[in-house]
């Protein structure tokens, strides 16, 4: 009950956070220079095309009728059609979220396996030397840029050695999987670094605990101590940083779908971005707002099912 | 300063070593190259590397290494004053929040909230979608968005320490809220914020990489790293030099960075 209680006044505190969200969209497209109209249609537009699509895009009404009729575009999912592509822009989100979460979701898994493998050969060895290496290779890749990696594994495993497809992700699902290899990796190691960090500490710290040494000395197995008593406490600590990393590549795609030419919600972005397409970067920038704030809320959630020691308020 | 520099682990000495040399390519590139970043030469163009051209040449002719030796300027001053900036301001405000409390509190939670509702990335992108692409563009928008988590940080400690002894004991003098917050309490919460800041100088600079790598930042003929990584991208097969290299310097000049911030940070937590 409490936590129900809990999820409704959070989603409750998300209301005016997403009125300011609209609010600040709606500004923020207002502000660029220059008229949308003129830069859709381009310099050499009749003065009468572009009344009549300022019509179209409702730019001749008060900037507060303006910011209304966005409002209910929003409440309604309808965040009208984009210019350039000429198709309403909730049905090109629905097209190319299918890439990006995909590749959120491969991103995250290579992730996981990748920094609790690490962190836990770091963390739970004995050789200090091995420790010290997991720990110094984590700090470097986590000062490599996402999309000078995504270059040279693009180079060496598309280009030099053909094994993977260098843009674009096919058609049928095997395609796609296998297009996401390189660009899951490109976007995983930044934070896989960062986790394996994370982990590697937690293990450290845990280790030292009395109540690890007073399982030892139970007899109880060293399997059982590492699984039951360690690995388990550094989820918490761990979980935690992963959801919050999962909101990071999500929005990274924007990065790293443009190093590998993959059509999804990143590239729509830069694309809208580029050709100026109001509707659609102000529909997409809402979309992804709402999409963090509720992995956020989830994240809090989260935190009660994995750690009862949390108390929600 | 001796002192202090004493029992630091071997990876603060080696990332010390390395940005000082970065910071001598920054201040004197002349000592590391003779040739220029701009000067094309139509003779020489996308050629590998070699004792004339250590890093090759790009479409252009230029010489890549003198345009990577270069670009540490420009990358290096992306990198601080992108963090500069917002460090001040959200110190600044975390101060402010945390000391106040109450409404002023409220208010700057709702504002955070509101920001943090954006992804760091793609707020950026947003902002130099409506002011315009450009060096200068790129450092307003990450300025808007950076101070958050220095807010954020600082505020938190304020709170731990607000109520202790010797801010009572500040007030009952009569001392102003600026001079207990400035003199008072600010010299006990730095310590977080600072740590953070230098990791932050290295995810700026990666940042605006990123933003060069998407065309929204620094554009050609500027030498950037990531300007330089992008100019180099349609001649991934033909001409590898030209992207590796820079993003070999940035990443060195990352770790460099990164080593001494966990350096300094293990110092602080002994502290």
């Amino acid at each position: 009950m409490k936590e129900f209680n809990y999820i409704i006044k959070r989603i409750l505190q998300m209301i005016p956070v997403l009125l300011v969200v609209t609010v600040v969209i709606f500004a923020g497209m207002r502000l660029i220079p220059g008229s949308p109209a003129i830069t859709m249609l381009g310099d050499h537009a009749t003065p009468q095309a572009v009344e009549e699509m300022n019509e179209k895009l409702g730019l001749n009404e008060p900037l507060i009728v303006q910011y209304f009729l966005f409002l209910r575009q929003v409440l309604t999912f309808d965040f009208g059609n984009s210019i350039t592509l000429n198709a309403p822009v909730w049905d090109l989100f629905k097209e190319k979220a299918v890439v990006t979460l995909t590749l959120t979701v491969m991103t995250g898994l290579f992730t996981l396996v990748i920094s609790f493998l690490f962190g836990y050969i770091g963390g739970i060895s004995r050789n200090k030397v091995v420790t010290k290496t997991v720990d110094t290779a984590a700090l470097i890749f986590i000062s490599i840029p996402e999309f000078w990696i995504g270059i040279q594994l693009m180079m060496i495993f598309g280009l030099k050695l053909g094994l993977f497809p260098v843009g674009g992700w096919g058609t049928t699902w095997g395609e796609h999987l296998h297009s996401m290899v390189l660009p899951a990796i490109a976007g995983g190691l930044g934070t896989s670094a960062l986790m394996i960090r994370n982990i590697e500490e937690e293990i450290l710290k845990i280790r030292r605990q009395d109540y690890v040494d007073f399982a030892y000395s139970k007899g109880l197995k060293k399997s059982v101590v590492r699984n039951r008593y360690i690995l388990k406490n550094v989820m918490v600590s761990t979980i935690t940083l992963f959801s919050m990393r999962i909101v990071y590549m999500f929005a990274g795609s924007v990065v790293i779908e443009t190093v590998f030419a993959l059509p999804g919600l990143g590239n729509l972005l830069m694309q809208a971005i580029l050709s100026r397409d109001y509707s659609l970067v102000q529909g997409l920038v809402y979309i992804f707002a709402v999409i963090v704030l509720v992995m956020n809320l989830l994240t809090d959630i989260s935190y009660s099912f994995i750690n009862p020691r949390i108390k929600l308020e | 300063m001796k002192k202090r520099l004493k029992g630091m682990p071997v990876s603060f000495y080696v990332g010390a070593v390395i940005l000082f040399v970065i910071l001598l390519m920054t201040f004197f590139p002349g000592l590391f190259t003779d040739q220029d970043p701009y000067t094309q030469d139509m003779n020489a163009l996308l050629q590998g590397p070699s004792a004339a051209h250590w890093f090759g040449t790009d479409d252009l002719g230029r010489d890549v290494y003198a345009r990577v030796i270069y670009g540490t300027r420009i990358d290096l001053a992306i990198g601080i004053f992108a963090m500069l900036v917002p460090a001040v301001t959200g110190t600044l405000i975390g101060l402010c929040a945390g000391y106040y409390g109450k409404k002023v509190d409220a208010v700057l939670m709702r504002i955070l909230d509101v920001i943090t509702a954006f992804p760091f990335i793609i707020l950026v992108i947003a902002i130099v979608a409506i002011i315009g692409s450009g060096i200068r563009n790129m450092f307003i928008a990450i300025w808007c968005v950076g101070w958050k988590d220095y807010a954020k940080l600082v505020r938190s400690e304020v709170l731990a320490e607000k109520n202790m002894e010797y801010v009572a004991a500040a007030k009952t003098l009569g001392f102003s809220g600026a001079r207990i917050m400035l003199r008072h309490i600010l010299p006990n919460v730095i310590d977080g914020a600072f740590v953070y800041a230098i990791s932050d100088v290295m995810m700026c600079m990666m940042v605006g990489a990123s933003l060069s790598f998407l065309g929204l930042g620094v554009s050609a003929p500027t030498p950037e790293w990531g300007a330089i990584i992008t100019g180099g991208r349609p001649f991934l097969t033909s001409a590898w030099w030209i992207s590796i290299f820079p993003g070999i310097f940035l990443a060195v000049a990352g770790v460099a960075i990164s080593f001494v911030g966990k350096g300094v940070a293990e110092k602080v937590k002994a502290k």
